[in-house]
C-alpha cells in the first residue's frame, strides 16, 4: 500500500511533463490554424512525404546507422579491455573514459572544430611534415566523427557492465571442455553480452538520429538532418504544426527501431534498456 | 543558561529578519526588464541609468529575432524594452504586440537622423526608436582575393571553391541570390525564387560552410577568402585582422535597422520610455556606438566618434551607395515558401 502511494508524485510528474507535452505535439501535428479556427488535417504528414524531406530523413538514418556501426566496432573491444583482467587499474581507465562526458557536449564539439579546420592543429601538423593540407571540417565524415566521439561512451558502458558481470566459471567450463579463445568468444561471451550490445545500439542510435548541433557545427550547415529541420520549423519559420509532424515521424522511426531491437532481445532472453 | 541561549537565538533571528526587511526595502525600486542582442550595449550605460533614475535594470540577451519573438509570443516573459530588427518589428506591429510610444517622453528622438524615421516597417514612426543600423555585404581577405570585389557574382566564381562562407539564414542567403539576379529581396514571385534556388544550388559545391556567428572566428583566422557578413561584424573583424576588407555589392543588398520597442507585456511603460530616451542621449548613444562598432542613426554621435571610423565606408556608407538596398519586410505566411527553398538548397 505504501509503495502505491509513493508512485503518485512520479505519476503526476509524468503526466505533466511527458504525457501532456506529447499530446500537444500530436495535436499540433494533425491540425492547421485557419481563419475559421483550428481544423483537423493530415497535410503536414503529406508534406513530409515530399522527396526533399524524405531525403533529409534518409540522410539522418544513414548517418546514425554508420555512427552506430562504428561505435559498435570500436566500442566492443574497448568494453572487453575494460572488463578484462589485463589492467590492474581498471577503475582508473573507466574513470578516464567517462571523464570527458563531464565537460559540456557543445564545448567538446567546438574543440573538434579547432582540430579539423584549415588552420587547425591537424593541418598544422600535416604541413609541418610537408604534406598538403586536407579539407577535414565541414564534410559528412566530420559529422560522423563528431557523432562517434560524443556517443561512443553510450556504447561502451552498457557492454562493459554486462561483460563484467558474466560468470567467469562459464568461460572456464568452456575452456575445460576444449574450446579455444575464438570459440569461447563466439559461443559464450558474445551471446551473453548481447543485452549490453542492444542497449548500446539504442543509446547511440537515438541521439545520433536526432542530433542537430553536430551537423550544424561540424557539417557547416550543409548536411541538413531531421533535427535541423525540426529546429528550423520552430525557431525560424514558426510553423509549429509541420515541426510537430516531423517530430511525430521521428518518434515513429525511433519506436520502430526500438521495437525491432527488443524483438531480437527477447529472442536472446536478454533484458536491456527497454 | 537555557534562557540565555534562547535569548541569543531570538536576537539572531530578529537581526536576520530586520536585515531581510531592510534589503527588501532597498529593492523597492522600479524594475525594468530589458531584452537585447548579445554584446550589443556598453554595459556601463546600464549602471549610469540605474543611478540616475533609481530604477533597477534586469538585462537579458537573445541571439536571433526569432528566438526573441517566440519567447515574447508565448508569453513566457514580461520584458519592458526590446531591440528587434525591422521585419520583426513589422510582424509584432501586425500582431498587436507593441505599445505605441509617447514621444513626449522621448524628446531625444530629435537626434535621430531623418533617413531612419518612418521606415517601411513602422511607416508613421509610432512604435520604434532606431538603435543601430547597417548593411549586408562581402568580407574578403586581401591576401587571398586579389581582384576588386564589386559584385555578388564573385561568390559564384569557381576560383574560390571551398573558400566561401555563406550565412546560415534563409532570408539573408536567398536574398543574396535574389540580388545577384537583380530581383527584390522581399519578392513574392515564385519564378524569381526558383531562379534564386537554382543559383544557390549551383553555388553549393563552392561553399565551405553555412555559418552563423562563428563566421567571425573563421574569417579572423583566415579559414576562408570570402564571406557574407553584417557590416557591424565586418568592422569588428577588420579591427582584429587588417587583411580583411568589406565591400558593398553594386547590385544592392539588405539594409537593416534594429530599433527599441515596448511590448504589451510591459508593466512599466513610462520607465521603459525613460530608458529609450536615455539611450538616445548623445553621450550614452556615443558610448554604445563606440563600444559596439555598429553604425548609429544618431546625428550627434557621428560628430563625436573617431573620424577614422566615420570615414570608413563599411560603417557609414554614402547614401548614393545604398540605392538598391532593401529593408526586409515581414513575409507572413509566405515565409514558408522561403523555408521550402532553403531546405531544398541545403539538402541538395
Amino acid at each position: 500500500m505504501k509503495k502505491y502511494w509513493a508512485s503518485y508524485p512520479y505519476l503526476l510528474w509524468m503526466v505533466i511533463f511527458i504525457f501532456l507535452p506529447l499530446l500537444l505535439v500530436l495535436f499540433y501535428s494533425v491540425t492547421v490554424r485557419t481563419e475559421e479556427g483550428v481544423r483537423f488535417t493530415l497535410e503536414h504528414f503529406q508534406r513530409f512525404m515530399e522527396p526533399i524531406y524524405l531525403k533529409v530523413l534518409y540522410r539522418s538514418v544513414k548517418l546514425a546507422v554508420i555512427c552506430t556501426v562504428i561505435c559498435l566496432v570500436f566500442g566492443y573491444p574497448m568494453a572487453m579491455v575494460l572488463a578484462g583482467n589485463h589492467f590492474k587499474r581498471k577503475q582508473v581507465m573507466v574513470f578516464l573514459f567517462v571523464m570527458p562526458m563531464w565537460m559540456n557536449f557543445l564545448l567538446r564539439t567546438y574543440a573538434w572544430m579547432t582540430l579539423l579546420e584549415r588552420t587547425g592543429l591537424i593541418n598544422a601538423f600535416l604541413s609541418w611534415l610537408g604534406l598538403p593540407s586536407l579539407n577535414l571540417l565541414y564534410t559528412e565524415e566530420a559529422v560522423v566523427l563528431g557523432m562517434v566521439y560524443n556517443f561512443l561512451p553510450f556504447m561502451v558502458l552498457p557492454i562493459y557492465s554486462v561483460l563484467s558481470k558474466i560468470d567467469k566459471s562459464l568461460i572456464e567450463a568452456a575452456q575445460d571442455l576444449g574450446a579455444d579463445d575464438v570459440t569461447v568468444f563466439r559461443k559464450v561471451t558474445f551471446p551473453l553480452s548481447l543485452p549490453g550490445v542492444f542497449s548500446g545500439i539504442t543509446m547511440v542510435f537515438m541521439p545520433a538520429v536526432t542530433t542537430f548541433v553536430i551537423s550544424r557545427l561540424l557539417g557547416g550547415g550543409q548536411f541538413t538532418l531531421i533535427g535541423n529541420l525540426i529546429e528550423q520549423q520552430f525557431l525560424v519559420v514558426g510553423d509549429w504544426n509541420f515541426g510537430s509532424a516531423i517530430s511525430m515521424v521521428m518518434m515513429l522511426v525511433i519506436l520502430i527501431s526500438i521495437g525491432v531491437m527488443s524483438k531480437y532481445e527477447k529472442e536472446n532472453e536478454g533484458s536491456g534498456l527497454f | 543558561m537555557v534562557k540565555k541561549c534562547r535569548f541569543l537565538l531570538a536576537a539572531v533571528l530578529l537581526a536576520g529578519f530586520v536585515l531581510t526587511l531592510s534589503s527588501c526595502g532597498q529593492d523597492k525600486r522600479v524594475v525594468l526588464n530589458v531584452y537585447n542582442w548579445g554584446d550589443y550595449i556598453d554595459e556601463s550605460v546600464i549602471d549610469l541609468f540605474e543611478k540616475k533614475h533609481n530604477i533597477k535594470v534586469n538585462y537579458d540577451t537573445f541571439s536571433t529575432n526569432e528566438d526573441m519573438y517566440v519567447k515574447i509570443k508565448s508569453g513566457g516573459a514580461d520584458y519592458d524594452v526590446l531591440f528587434p530588427s525591422d521585419y520583426t518589428i513589422e510582424r509584432m506591429i501586425k500582431e498587436d504586440m507593441l505599445y505605441k510610444l509617447d514621444f513626449d517622453n522621448i524628446p531625444n528622438y530629435k537626434y535621430i537622423d531623418d533617413r531612419f524615421r518612418n521606415l517601411d516597417y513602422d511607416p508613421n514612426n509610432e512604435y520604434s526608436v532606431p538603435y543601430m543600423w547597417g548593411t549586408v555585404g562581402i568580407l574578403y581577405n586581401k591576401t587571398m582575393v586579389k581582384e576588386p570585389v564589386t559584385s555578388w557574382r564573385i561568390l559564384w566564381d569557381k576560383k574560390y571553391s571551398k573558400q566561401i562562407l555563406m550565412l546560415d539564414s534563409q532570408r539573408d542567403s536567398i536574398g543574396v541570390a535574389l540580388k545577384m539576379l537583380g530581383y527584390d529581396m522581399n519578392t513574392r514571385n515564385l519564378a524569381e525564387l526558383e531562379a534564386a534556388k537554382e543559383a544557390l544550388i549551383e553555388q553549393k559545391p563552392l561553399v565551405l560552410a553555412y555559418v552563423g556567428d562563428d563566421v567571425k572566428d573563421k574569417m579572423i583566422a583566415g579559414e576562408a577568402a570570402l564571406a557574407v557578413v553584417w557590416s557591424g561584424d565586418a568592422i569588428y573583424m577588420k579591427r582584429e585582422n587588417p587583411d580583411l576588407e568589406y565591400a558593398l555589392p553594386q547590385e544592392g543588398s539588405n539594409l537593416w535597422c534594429d530599433a527599441m520597442v515596448i511590448p504589451k507585456t510591459s508593466k512599466n511603460k513610462a520607465a521603459a520610455e525613460l530608458f529609450i530616451n536615455f539611450m538616445c542621449e548623445p553621450e550614452i548613444a556615443y558610448k554604445n556606438a563606440d563600444y559596439i562598432g555598429y553604425s548609429s542613426p544618431h546625428t550627434e554621435v557621428k560628430k563625436m566618434l573617431d573620424p577614422e571610423l566615420v570615414a570608413d565606408k563599411a560603417a557609414y556608407p554614402d547614401e548614393e551607395d545604398l540605392v538598391n538596398y532593401d529593408i526586409f519586410k515581414d513575409l507572413g505566411d509566405y515565409l514558408k515558401v522561403y523555408d521550402r527553398i532553403w531546405t531544398e538548397v541545403k539538402s541538395h
